[in-house]
């Protein structure tokens, strides 16, 4: 493998091979997950920034009665684009970043199995979210609801181009899921590290793998509802037109079958990563990791037979409704299998409360919670009460969140030294799990009373003397001290990138193999391809000292941008999968699908069709094989 | 575990059920897949919630949809036989059979774009018009989409870059078009099938 008579180190001509290129091309053409997994992380935090701020636009607004911060019609503006930056633009994304930047490593191979697709998903992302908040510089964002509902959304009631920016800015956004979600399953399938089988996956994986299923049954619903929408609106056509044979309740069936596998989407890898950080903290394996990767696969696939709950309150008959309420109780049990094998492995286990730990009982406390406003609502009787209250958006923000917020933050904490080699402040941590778990108790618990006392949800103010005011100042209130938190987070990871203390390859005395490579990783994650023999690589010699001992000095395959491809079971290596280089087609791929956007949002359609034309242009041109070059290593 | 000591006894960029293009693709088909899916569930639904007679104008003909229907069928056997011939390294064969299937795919959206100048309704009449017009329309694109797809397979055919072993993105386009013949099928049936036995 080695020419000339002075050998290059393995480690440097591993980096030359596999690194970005530098300099702008690099920038746009970069293939790498960790590069990709970090952008989206970023891109994420800004739009849960954005969505921060709507929010607090709205509680100012509803701080007391009779406010005039923004006007009626504004008001729904802004808690539409709350509702769509947060739940579409955040939190997926985010936990799609920490998938993207954490899967390689955890699963031994040195990039996602499919690296340009992996870029595609990144920049369509980014494009997306592009598009629709362009719709704020129009003065056109949609105004209907994050999930809204027909005949309100149709031309008639909702003129403009405010609901053509939320249809087709959906579908774009679901190119990019769906694009990660093929991305992650063949990830699975194929380039898991020799050893590395099904049950010795982390349960972070499991949660992506079921949400990755998941993403590519249900995303569809949400293409064909929009595609609808979109040509009722534009095309004349009348499936949401109930006098010409349409239906309303088609857009409910549609939107919530997307829906409510989207719920499980946006939690399952989070808990999932809960799963893998309570163990290292703990100081013992997880209790009941079988059943726990059970729990997640069932909840993912009973979350497609609950979407009726959303509609109890639609005049569906009686029959249809309790099944799905049956159903949506079935549910609690995978989710208490969870919450049990976290308490388990607290309770057999030696707690330490960094903040990682922190933030992760933060999370089971807010879980139990949302999950209890939850299975309350499911009963047909109770949700007839609270439908449309601010207890349904008590149970929203619990579960959204307590169980993807919480995690992330955990998640964060506990792998930015992973990605950036520097630990995050501990002082400041406490500081921030504090101002963000009191803030959220203050600020979200009296919505359930609120909507019990009557309050209705989306309404942009109330009359004094309902007996609302003072509960209403205590959200308001709370949910700021909540944003303080958050702001201590970013001041931390400012202050942390420059000052933070040396991480060392495995800070937390981790079980996995993430942990097994220098913080931050180098750009090839492995300069040996482990072998992997247990679900804790690392912790095997005080677990099971004579049981055999992953191989973390495997071979090198440095003849080319090499990782090893093994079946989807076991894992047994069966071929060496030849990485692609930095290439710029998923950047221009991405565009031309946002010229396509532009153009139907406008009606422009000549350039809709040159849109489409690029857009055919540029998959001949990413498929159109490139020549290897023999190897990057001799150069 | 031993062939890791030496891994280039493993193949290197393998093709065929190895390769994660291969994989890709099932996996768009399976989402594709359920997209027509919730496409036919509107339809269904919308169905059982008619007051009147569904299809409002009576049950559409069949005169052309059912030879149209098996046209389309013979281009799955055609593409069939196309990469069976390649996998024997008959690259004169395998174009032929690509472009059979190319002209006979075409034939399909030709003879659909006649019926559709033949009907008594447009998408704006009914939600049935709307639901006929759109899930048959995106059938139709999901079949331009895959003589885009031919044209090209038979382009980098013309640049020898397939041969009996390595030609992934033949596999790949040839499963693609199974896909939209077994989806016409289901559309079929459901569409023009199922209100003419009502």
């Amino acid at each position: 493998m080695t020419t000339g008579t002075t050998p290059v180190p393995l480690d440097e001509r591993l980096t030359r091979l596999w690194r970005t290129a530098p300099g702008v091309y690099g920038v746009f053409a970069t293939v790498d997950h960790k590069v990709i997994g970090r952008r989206y992380l970023v891109t994420s935090v800004v739009f849960l920034l954005l969505g921060g701020i709507e929010a607090a636009l709205l509680r100012v607004q509803l701080a007391t009665s009779g406010m005039r911060l923004l006007s009626p019609a504004m008001y729904d503006a802004v808690f539409t684009m709350h509702g769509l930056t947060m739940i579409f633009w955040y939190a997926a994304p985010v936990l799609s970043g920490f998938s993207n930047y954490l899967w390689p490593l955890m699963l031994g191979a040195r990039d996602m199995a499919c690296p340009r697709a992996n870029a595609l998903s990144y920049w369509t992302f980014l494009m997306s979210g592009i598009f629709l908040y362009t719709s704020v510089l129009l003065g056109q964002m949609p105004d209907a609801g994050w999930f809204a509902y027909a005949p309100l959304t149709g031309i008639a009631y909702s003129p403009g181009l405010r609901m053509d920016f939320y249809a087709i800015g959906l579908v774009f956004l679901g190119v990019s899921t769906t694009v990660g979600a093929v991305n992650f399953l063949v990830t699975i399938f194929r380039t898991r590290a020799p050893g590395m089988s099904l049950d010795r996956m982390p349960i972070f994986v499991w949660g992506t793998l079921t949400t990755s299923f998941a993403v590519l049954a249900a995303t569809p619903a949400l293409t064909v509802a929009c595609a609808f929408l979109y040509l009722d609106r534009r095309a004349g056509t009348r499936f949401y037109d109930a006098a010409a044979g349409g239906s309303a309740l088609l857009w409910q069936h549609l939107f919530w079958s997307f829906g409510h596998p989207w719920v499980y989407i946006v939690v399952l890898p989070a808990m999932g990563m809960i799963s893998d950080l309570i163990p290292t903290f703990c100081r013992r394996p997880l209790v009941g990791y079988p059943f726990v990767a059970l729990a997640t696969v069932s909840t993912g696939i009973l979350g497609f037979g609950v979407w009726v709950h959303h509609m109890f309150a639609t005049g569906i008959p009686p029959v249809a409704t309790s099944f799905f309420s049956a159903a949506s109780m079935v549910i609690t049990i995978p989710s208490a299998v969870a919450v049990f094998a976290w308490l388990a492995t607290m309770w057999h286990g030696r707690p330490v409360l960094r903040t990682p730990m922190l933030f992760a009982a933060g999370f089971i406390v807010l879980f139990v919670i949302g999950g209890v406003s939850g299975v309350v609502t499911g009963s047909v009787a109770y949700d007839w009460q609270v439908t449309d209250t601010y207890f349904v958006v008590a149970h929203l923000h619990y579960v959204l969140i307590g169980i993807n917020v919480f995690a992330v933050l955990a998640g964060f904490y506990y792998w930015f030294p992973k990605m950036t080699g520097r630990m995050l402040d501990e002082r400041l941590g406490r500081v921030n799990f504090w101002l963000m778990f009191i803030g959220f108790g203050v600020g979200f618990f009296p919505m359930h009373t609120l909507g019990l006392a009557g309050m209705p949800r989306r309404i942009y103010s109330y009359h004094p003397g309902l007996g609302w005011e003072w509960q209403n100042l205590w959200v308001t209130i709370g949910s700021f001290v909540f944003a303080l938190g958050i702001a201590a987070f970013l001041v931390n990871v400012v202050y942390s990138l420059r000052r933070g203390a040396e991480a060392g390859a495995n800070p937390w005395d981790a079980p996995t193999l993430e942990w097994a490579v220098p913080s931050p990783p180098p750009p090839h994650n492995f300069e040996r391809i482990p072998i992997v023999a247990s679900r804790h690589p690392l912790w095997e010699e005080r677990l099971s000292p004579d049981a055999p001992r992953t191989q973390l000095e495997g071979p090198a395959l440095d003849a080319g941008r090499d990782t090893p491809g093994t079946t989807a079971l076991d894992a047994e290596a069966d071929e060496v999968l030849r990485m692609p280089e930095d290439t710029l087609w998923p950047f221009a791929l991405a565009l031309t699908l946002l010229v396509i956007c532009y153009g139907l949002v406008a009606g422009r359609w000549w350039l809709a069709a040159a849109g489409a034309i690029g857009l055919a242009a540029t998959i001949v041109g990413w498929f159109w094989p490139v020549r290897h070059q023999p190897s990057g290593a001799a150069t | 575990m031993s062939t890791m000591a030496d891994p280039y006894r493993l193949p290197v960029d393998p093709v065929g059920r190895f390769s994660p293009g291969w994989w890709a693709m099932v996996l768009v088909i399976a989402t594709e897949a359920m997209f027509f899916v919730y496409l036919l569930f509107g339809y269904l639904y919308l169905d059982s919630l008619a007051r009147g007679a569904w299809p409002p104008e009576g049950p559409p003909r069949l005169t052309l949809a059912a030879p149209n229907t098996v046209l389309l069928l013979a281009s799955s056997g055609t593409t069939w036989w196309a990469e069976r011939e390649i996998t024997r390294g008959a690259i004169g064969r395998f174009r032929i059979g690509l472009l059979v299937t190319f002209i006979l795919g075409a034939s399909f959206l030709g003879i659909q774009g006649l019926e559709y100048a033949r009907e008594r309704f447009t998408p704006s009449s009914h939600a049935y018009g709307s639901l006929f017009f759109t899930i048959t329309g995106f059938h139709a694109a999901h079949v331009a989409v895959g003589l885009l797809m031919l044209l090209v397979v038979q382009l980098r055919a013309a640049f020898g870059h397939f041969d009996a072993r390595r030609h992934l993105a033949v596999a790949n386009v040839t499963m693609y078009w199974h896909f939209v013949d077994a989806v016409w099928v289901v559309v079929f049936t459901t569409l023009y099938l199922l209100p003419n036995l009502g």
